[in-house]
């Protein structure tokens, strides 16, 4: 399966992958307007920034066993081929996912006041069809590309 | 000193409704103009600190930045220009002389632009390059002069050294240490993708280029950095930097600051200490000592390399070439006076030297009038910015020419002239590993290789339309080329006639 995979190499810590998986989900066809007008965003990936410059940014892994979805209490998370998906008519926002993802990559979505969850779910489900932080890193460090 | 005589000379413009205070103009701005204000809730400026390199243009998500030269002006004269009264106070403030980098903003005329092509009409067809085979291949090197028989009464073939390039276009020598690895990697990938060459420049090959080895040029110049026989082994041809257009009679000097690590041992001189090359080569005072380090080069590579050197255009520039083909030179590489540098004083840059069309022009003819052509390959460099420029250089009678300059704008250069700063936000010109991994060489390479591509395919187009099928068949080929607004002098020296003539 396609995942996103990052190269530190490359990340500039620009956190613009960020900015622009915020407005890929946000349902605003305009950045300006959905950073000015839109709720609070809540970007699925996030730039972590080490020591002597390395950067690298990170999502949703999609394991092929993810603990998140066997402890869902309401069965709000599931794989659809490989993807794992969020249903937020059925997240109760126990957070269980958010402290057992080894990755940190569950976000509570401040656009739903906190109440539920968001994810990344590879722009699947959103306008762009491919994963935005891949398509407008400046610098190629994310990729979107089957690996062994 | 409390009192700043001269203005921010840019102004950053940014319009509040479309930013959305991602800050990415903060974190890739190293000259440090934008930051973020938590009081205001704002994005705001320090003008003075901006170089116009158009990174947070171009980073920004919304598109909410551009930046424009200040507008406000000093009561100018034509003849005392804002320029010069800027730069008569940042020297009373410093005391020092005055550097700057890339080629010459002054408004010299630039003879590319007053030279036409011609093209077929009626009499003699054109070729459509898409549907007819069209040959840019070139060979650069000595050309045997007449034709030698075996005693078996078969033709001998064997020849001097020869640089073999699919497309008349190489990368001119930019050193690791003014330009970043990851440049130079970009360039050496590139150059092997074309079937070309780039050019080390006098820094040395970094250990983990030694594999583009068939497609670099290596370089000698009076510093000697970075040259021992491994180093000649590896490249496909040796240059001997005599000069360089952009800064003729002059040395090089890369601060210590850029001294790190890697460039260190590249260049094989201790870590923080100044690399400067001396302005002449201290054992090169003639023609003869000039033949003599061509033949310990040749020598130390058992004659299986071609020689190049290099010089830049000056005054006397055909009678310096005439030398050099004498000496054994394989290849002349002339510099004109318009070419970029990493770092020169201002006053060189702008002054010193003359125009490469007329360089090449007097060299050119001066080596046919003697009957020497044959004996060397001419090489151009110095401000060719287009495939056209590249075609009236190869009608002018090169073989083939150096970009530099527009390889950088590739790498994605936005020509800001601050290079001699080393905070280059393009990683191109810094040593700061920070901003070096901005140029991903995977990008930068395939983006070199775009350009001259679509170069190559100008110059066929341009060939096409005068009939001419084959890249040897232009060299030289003066009566392809009319003057437009040029005075009989400039005419005579160019060995072109007037349009309408």
């Amino acid at each position: 399966m396609k995942r996103v995979y990052v190269n530190e190499d490359w990340c500039l810590g620009c956190h613009l992958c960020e900015y622009y998986c915020a407005f890929a989900n946000s349902g605003i066809d305009d950045m300006a307007k959905a950073f000015k007008l839109g709720k609070d965003a809540a970007p699925r990936i996030r730039v972590e920034e080490g020591e002597g410059g390395k950067n690298f940014a990170v999502q949703c892994r999609h394991c092929e066993d993810p603990i998140c979805v066997k402890g869902c209490i309401t069965g709000a998370l599931s794989i659809n081929n490989g993807v794992i998906e969020i249903n937020q008519e059925r997240c109760v926002g126990c957070y269980t996912c958010v402290l057992t993802c080894p990755y940190g990559c569950i976000v509570i979505d401040s656009k739903n006041d906190n109440k539920t969850i968001t994810k990344c779910e590879l722009c699947t489900r959103n306008s762009q069809g491919e994963p935005a932080c891949v398509a407008n890193c400046p610098n190629k460090a994310i990729v979107f590309e089957e690996r062994g | 000193m409390s009192l700043n005589l001269f203005p921010a000379q840019f102004e950053v413009l940014r319009n509040t409704d479309k930013c959305i205070k991602c800050r990415a103009c903060e974190r890739q701005c190293a000259n440090e103009v934008h930051y973020y204000d938590a009081d205001y809730d704002k994005m705001l400026t320090h003008d003075d600190q901006c170089v116009d390199c158009q990174r947070c243009v171009a980073i920004c998500p919304t598109g909410a930045l551009k930046i424009r030269k200040n507008e406000n002006e000093f009561r100018q004269s034509a003849n005392y220009t804002q320029q010069i009264i800027i730069e008569n106070y940042r020297q009373a403030d410093t005391g020092a002389v005055l550097l700057s980098s890339m080629g010459t903003p002054k408004d010299y005329p630039v003879y590319w632009d007053k030279l036409l092509i011609n093209a077929s009409q009626v009499t003699n067809p054109s070729i459509d390059p898409l549907r007819e085979p069209m040959e840019t291949k070139v060979f650069l090197g000595k050309k045997p002069a007449s034709i030698k028989k075996n005693p078996d009464g078969s033709i001998n073939t064997d020849i001097d050294p020869h640089l073999e390039l699919n497309v008349p276009i190489m990368f001119s020598a930019m050193s690791y240490g003014s330009i970043s690895k990851n440049a130079h990697e970009s360039l050496a990938r590139a150059a092997e993708e074309l079937g070309t060459y780039y050019n080390t420049g006098e820094g040395g090959l970094h250990k983990d280029f030694y594999k583009y080895g068939k497609n670099t040029i290596v370089q000698v110049a009076s510093g000697r950095f970075g040259v021992f026989k491994g180093y000649l082994d590896a490249g496909s041809a040796i240059e001997i930097k005599m000069g360089q257009g952009a800064k003729p009679g002059i040395g090089g000097h890369l601060p210590g600051a850029k001294i790190r690590e890697d460039v260190s041992r590249t260049r094989m001189i201790p870590m923080g200490t100044d690399a400067i090359s001396p302005a002449p080569h201290h054992d090169i005072y003639s023609i003869e000592d000039l033949r003599q380090l061509i033949f310990s080069l040749k020598e130390a590579t058992e004659y299986t390399k071609p020689v190049i050197v290099k010089i830049a255009a000056v005054h006397n520039v055909a009678a310096i070439a005439s030398g050099i083909a004498r000496s054994g030179a394989d290849i002349i590489a002339i510099d004109g006076f318009r070419g970029g540098t990493g770092a020169a004083p201002t006053r060189i840059r702008d002054n010193v030297g003359i125009p490469i069309e007329l360089a090449l022009a007097a060299v050119d003819q001066r080596l046919r009038d003697e009957g020497i052509r044959n004996e060397v390959s001419i090489v151009v460099g110095g401000s060719v910015r287009s495939s056209s420029d590249a075609v009236k250089a190869i009608a002018l009678g090169a073989d083939a020419i150096y970009i530099g300059t527009p390889a950088l704008l590739a790498l994605g250069c936005h020509l800001c002239r601050s290079c001699h700063a080393g905070k280059c936000n393009w990683g191109i010109a810094t040593q700061r590993p920070d901003l070096v991994k901005r140029l991903n060489p995977e990008i930068g390479y395939k983006r070199l290789v775009n350009l001259v591509h679509a170069w190559d395919h100008e110059i066929k187009e341009m060939m096409g339309g005068m009939g001419i099928n084959s890249i040897e068949a232009l060299r030289g080929n003066r009566l392809m080329l009319r003057g437009i607004g040029l005075t009989e002098k400039e005419l005579k020296i160019l060995g072109v006639q007037h349009a309408g003539e």
